[in-house]
């Protein structure tokens, strides 16, 4: 299958493109409405800053056809920032409109804990995920971020297959039809960043 | 349930070779960096520190291939540097498959190239390295391979380079560096007790316990080592057990 990554110019789109393609899968760089609109299944990496995503999002209707795609279906995975860009704002750019699929925003971690947020750490299970799947629920994930989605089980409940905790639990897995998103990094997750990988092309499959 | 230690081995290199020194000087051949980057992922590594010791301009364009090489065979976080002093010069690194940059001297000489690089790559991505040797009650930053002394004290600059969007402080003791007699717990707790970023220690590494005395005692988040590992005297994997076993907490299975 060949899988489309969304490239605005994101330093580790170069990573999950390698760890894609030693999963033996086809990756093709989408950076025009059109190829988005032309992807089978998409994924947008990210790192940085939110702004620098979304002010790139809003260049030439990438974001438009980004959302027009997954609500035709196409199965679409958000990395890190991919994750974030998802839900309504984020505290990082408080000036800029998320993609609004999902509800919640973006905050800065709080309390007393060093930041980023940057490691390896594990998860808390929110019901069956289909990225987890198979994947021992002590494994870690690499996390490299400051912001995050807080946990709001009232009406996040549904969505949200796994958590983290630092500085507060927040979102770190969630799924929703066609929709998946990870706040931690897959591509630089060992083997079992590599187990999510292959969940989510077996999915999009 | 917390944040693991990391383990990182660090392929100091040049030209085509890893190589090492002891108290950054007497450099000897240690191997080849794709060789041992391939197994350091392989054994449980939480991250591979790749630097360019020579860092001469003429050399870079082997260096990038070296970077590109390694990349290519981990599934872990990649930091490089060793002669970053500009923004083209990171985005030439990330290029090649860095996730994160290290600068040390550039930085001391021009501080603003931290928030050039924060701003540009995030600060998740930037690293500051500092060379810190003991001076009466306080910790001097050296430069330009721990040879040459500032007037910044150690602790003030890894605050400031916090400030100014560096993600994580990379502590190397110049005084402990090659000695193998553990690494400097004073110096880090120090930095790592009050300050706002993750700190990797480094420097001085030799038996398992020295790792167990800098995660307790020094505070460290992460612990970089590279001969012991290099030279096989410590598998990256039979230390994490130890530590696990000492109840630190580390990425196992890994």
């Amino acid at each position: 299958m060949n899988i489309s990554l969304l490239d605005y110019g994101a330093g580790n789109l170069p990573s999950v493109e390698r760890a894609l393609q030693r999963l033996g899968v086809q990756t093709e760089r989408v950076s025009t409405s059109a190829g988005v609109a032309k992807a089978s299944a998409l994924i947008l990496p990210g790192v940085g800053h939110y702004g620098a995503l979304l002010r790139a999002l809003d260049r030439d209707g990438l974001g438009e056809s980004l959302v027009a795609a997954i609500e035709r279906g196409v199965p679409f995975l958000g990395i890190c920032l991919g994750l974030q860009a998802l839900f309504e704002n984020s505290e990082e750019a408080p000036d800029l409109q998320g993609l609004e699929i999902l509800s919640g925003s973006v905050r800065v971690l709080n309390g007393a804990v060093k930041l980023p947020h940057m490691g390896w750490d594990q998860l808390q299970a929110k019901g069956g995920s289909g990225l987890l799947e198979g994947i021992d629920s002590a494994a870690y994930f690499y996390f490299a971020h400051s912001y995050a989605v807080p946990y709001r089980a009232v009406d996040q409940a549904l969505e949200t297959r796994a958590t983290c905790s630092y500085g507060g639990e927040f979102v770190a897995v969630t799924e929703t039809e066609n929709i998946f998103a990870v706040q931690f990094h897959p591509e630089k997750s060992g083997a079992a960043g590599q187990h999510v990988l292959e969940n989510f092309l077996r999915i999009a499959a | 349930m917390s944040l693991a230690h990391r383990i990182i081995p660090c392929l100091d290199t040049d030209g085509e070779r890893v190589v090492k020194g002891v108290n950054f000087v007497a450099l000897r051949d240690a191997g080849d960096p794709v060789t041992l980057a391939r197994r350091y992922n392989a054994e449980g590594a939480d991250e591979l520190v790749v630097l360019d010791i020579a860092a001469s301009r003429d050399r870079r364009p082997t260096f990038l291939q070296t970077i590109r090489k390694v990349a290519a065979e981990l599934a872990i976080p990649l930091t490089a540097g060793g002669g970053i002093r500009t923004l083209d010069d990171a985005r030439a690194v990330v290029r090649a498959g860095a996730d994160k940059i290290t600068v040390n001297t550039a930085a001391v000489l021009r501080p603003e190239l931290i928030s050039e690089l924060s701003e540009e790559f995030g600060s998740q991505a930037v690293v500051l390295a500092i060379d810190a040797k003991r001076d009466g009650d306080r910790w001097r930053v050296m430069t330009t391979g721990g040879r040459v002394p500032t007037d910044l004290d150690a602790k003030s600059w890894a605050n400031k380079g916090a400030e100014l969007g560096a993600g994580e402080i990379l502590l190397t003791s110049v005084d402990r560096d090659g000695t193998q007699s553990g690494f400097d717990v004073a110096l880090t707790a120090a930095i790592s007790k009050t300050g706002m970023v993750p700190v990797i220690a480094s420097g001085g590494a030799r038996w398992p316990q020295h790792f167990a005395e800098i995660f307790r005692e020094g505070a460290a988040d992460a612990a970089l080592a590279a001969s012991i590992f290099h030279d096989g005297i410590q598998s990256i994997r039979a230390l994490k057990e130890f530590l696990a076993s000492e109840k630190i907490q580390v990425r196992l299975p890994c």
